[in-house]
């Protein structure tokens, strides 16, 4: 590679510096908010005047714990739920897709596709009429059930994709080697999937953990509310104070999972696990 | 170890293609036996059956005195190496060889599979890799390691798809002598699919000639050299290939583009009344007449030749000389470079001349060929007239006896050098 010249390395160093204050800001000002006191809000300066936990005080311990502790505890298990049935399925459905010949295989992977690129918002209004009906409204199973369709067809499309990419010969030589289907499934083929599956689990969660349009039209209690629609129940101490310090708070300690995920997956994501496996 | 006995294989892919078109084969305990032909002929097709990796369309597969049709891979109890090795990525060396003895649940204790990889990771010498990745690995001890894997347990036979075909030339050659001598030292019956006719040449007992899934003849490779039984096995044993000429029949002549020979009576009514043949001459067969001995002259027929290039490779010097074949033979040739995956590049003459040989590109020069060598062939049907089935018996049987006192003194060395270490 040639070597920079002295301005195109000034360039790249301002372009970067954009970018990051581009990306990095809006995270940047809802901790400072966070961090404010209510009466402080309407100061005009970014940092807090004086740092205080008073925020994150009334999200777990007063006024808006009701609301919130109850709304993180439901985001968590949904998630994960949705997260862990939609990767066990999406695994056995694109291995099938990946190695087997069968009818309508096409059509399940147009289907899937097709499914995930349904607007959310058209779906929601007969699900909502559809569950008040069946009696799923305002249940777990009830945003478990819209999140499964739409983490499904993205981790099918996602774990097809990396399955194909594993030899075949693996398996038929674990298979003459002496192991059975499901042996050389779990023995060669699972172990190679390993960073393609924690990749696609890492995705459908953030997609579940994400979703707000769902949350706040098929829950109204907080046996299922999810954080995000919670946030917009916030209310402030008074009618005079506004809850964007509560909010902003609530939504620091949601951003928190994600980051924890992403630094632990960190190296599972990062492939290059199959290397070796054939002529390199 | 088994033998392993093919009756009538036939494979019908879903579409409709017939891949292997009825083969039957006697493989016999302990013999090194190699299924050769230009690719598409369904040679890998044919091992993969015998596996277990394809299905049976129709016939009959014995691995000893056992029908195993129905049977899946694992109940075949064979060892498989391929030709991109397959060896599990996630796995060390050790592991990736332990793999197969660990499948076998309890029936090995963890000091037994660490003798038995230990012994297989000294025989391929690989003791020092043992905790490597196969990423880690070059190609050869890549290719040792899924050796090590076949030979760890004690199979019924190894298979091999195109082993070395992904390695380069010199190491080729190290690890079919490595082959070789494993197979020997182990007595494993072995079915080994090759492209390669040095390969099938070199390592094998007896070698399978196949062509767009039909066996065209089961022969010692001498056997093929000496007494092809049709065009395709005659062009496709030996390299440089075998050399085919229009032959013109008058009377008791045959006239080739060069030179008439006089015709044996033998010769005479074997071609019978067929005017047009194709006649085949290997490149060794010929020789530079200046460099021979006047004894030797007379027996032969000589014929001057405008030589175009020449290569010069230490051990031989190849010459090349064009000709103009005739239309009549032009449409079977060609159809069988077709069928050995050539280029259907112009008709030459090669010949392997004596490197001492002062032939140089455009000289004219003076060869010399011996016409008891030559072959000569049907031009419909491809067969070998000059067959001699009797010399083809002998050959083979020869053969034979000499396989099994090579694996009696292999086995004789093994257990000596056991016993003294």
């Amino acid at each position: 590679m040639r070597t920079l010249t002295t301005r195109a390395k000034v360039a790249w160093a301002v372009i970067t510096v954009v970018v990051l204050v581009w990306a990095l800001l809006p995270v940047v000002s809802i901790i400072a908010t966070s961090f404010k006191l209510p009466s402080q809000l309407n100061l005009g300066t970014f940092w807090p005047k004086t740092w205080t936990t008073t925020n994150y005080e009334q999200i777990f311990a007063g006024s808006a714990k009701d609301l919130f502790l109850p709304a993180l505890r439901n985001s968590i298990g949904i998630s994960l739920i949705a997260t862990f049935v939609a990767v066990v399925l999406a695994t056995l459905a694109a291995y099938a897709i990946a190695r087997l010949d069968f009818r309508g295989k096409k059509l399940i992977l147009t289907t899937a596709l097709g499914v995930s690129i349904f607007p959310v918002i058209s779906i929601v209004t007969p699900l909502f009429n559809l569950w008040r009906n069946i009696g799923l409204y305002d249940t777990w199973l009830g945003l478990i059930i819209p999140y499964l369709s739409l983490t499904l067809p993205i981790s099918i499309w996602t774990l097809a994709a990396f399955f194909r990419q594993i030899p075949w010969e693996l398996e038929q030589a674990a298979q003459v080697d002496g192991a059975t289907s499901w042996q050389a499934f779990r023995k060669a083929i699972v172990p190679l999937a390993a960073p393609g599956v924690f990749t696609t689990a890492l995705i459908a969660f953030f997609i579940a953990w994400n979703d707000f349009v769902y949350g706040i039209s098929l829950t109204s209690t907080s046996a299922a509310r999810p954080v995000p629609a919670a946030l917009a129940f916030f209310t402030g101490a008074s009618q005079f104070e506004e809850p964007t310090g509560a909010i902003s708070a609530a939504a620091v300690v949601v951003t928190i999972p994600v980051v924890i995920l992403v630094l632990l997956f960190q190296r599972q994501i990062v492939s290059g696990l199959t290397q070796g496996a054939v002529k390199g | 170890m088994a033998a392993i006995t093919l009756k009538d294989i036939v494979k019908r892919y879903g579409d409709g293609y017939l891949a292997v078109k009825g083969v039957s084969l006697d493989i016999a305990d302990g013999e090194f036996v190699i299924l050769v032909g230009p690719s598409g002929c369904g040679k890998s097709t044919l091992l993969r059956m015998i596996v277990g990796l394809e299905d049976i369309t129709s016939g009959e597969l014995k691995i000893g005195d056992q029908v195993v049709n129905d049977k899946a891979p694992r109940e075949r109890h064979l060892a498989m190496v391929f030709q991109n090795y397959a060896l599990y990525p996630h796995l060390t060396v050790y592991e990736n060889i332990a793999f197969p003895l660990r499948l076998t649940k309890g029936q090995f204790t963890d000091d037994e599979i660490r003798e038995k990889v230990e012994f297989a990771a000294k025989t391929l010498e690989l003791q020092d890799h043992l905790d490597r990745k196969p990423a880690n690995l070059s190609g050869g001890q890549r290719q040792r390691v899924a050796m090590g894997r076949a030979i760890v347990r004690d199979a019924n036979a190894f298979l091999f798809d195109e082993p070395l075909s992904n390695l380069d030339a010199k190491l080729r050659g190290q690890m079919r002598t490595e082959i070789a001598r494993m197979q020997r030292r182990l007595g494993t019956t072995t079915v080994y699919v090759t492209h390669d006719q040095t390969e099938a040449m070199t390592l094998g007992d007896r070698v399978a000639v196949l062509r767009k899934g039909e066996l065209q003849q089961v022969a010692s490779p001498r056997g093929l050299y000496e007494q092809p039984v049709n065009l395709f096995v005659a062009g496709f044993i030996g390299s440089p290939p075998m050399n085919f000429l229009p032959g013109e029949v008058s009377g008791d002549t045959l006239s080739l583009p060069f030179a008439d020979v006089p015709l044996s009576d033998d010769l005479r009514s074997r071609i019978g009344s067929r005017d047009i043949v194709i006649v085949g001459l290997r490149p060794e067969h010929f020789a530079d007449t200046s460099l021979l001995e006047d004894g030797k002259k007379d027996a032969g027929v000589t014929f001057d030749a405008e030589v175009d290039v020449t290569e010069w490779l230490g051990s031989d010097l190849y010459a090349y000389v064009p000709f103009e074949t005739s239309s009549e033979v032009a449409g079977t040739l060609e159809e069988l470079d077709r069928d050995l995956d050539g280029e259907g590049m112009r008709t030459q003459l090669v010949v392997a001349l004596d490197s001492e040989s002062r032939i140089r590109d455009g000289d004219t020069a003076t060869l010399w060929f011996d016409p008891a060598k030559l072959m000569v062939f049907d031009p419909e049907s491809g067969e070998n007239l000059t067959f001699d089935a009797d010399r083809a018996r002998e050959i083979d049987e020869r053969n034979e006896a000499d396989r099994k006192a090579s694996l009696e003194r292999a086995q004789e060395r093994e257990k000596r050098t056991q016993r003294s270490a």
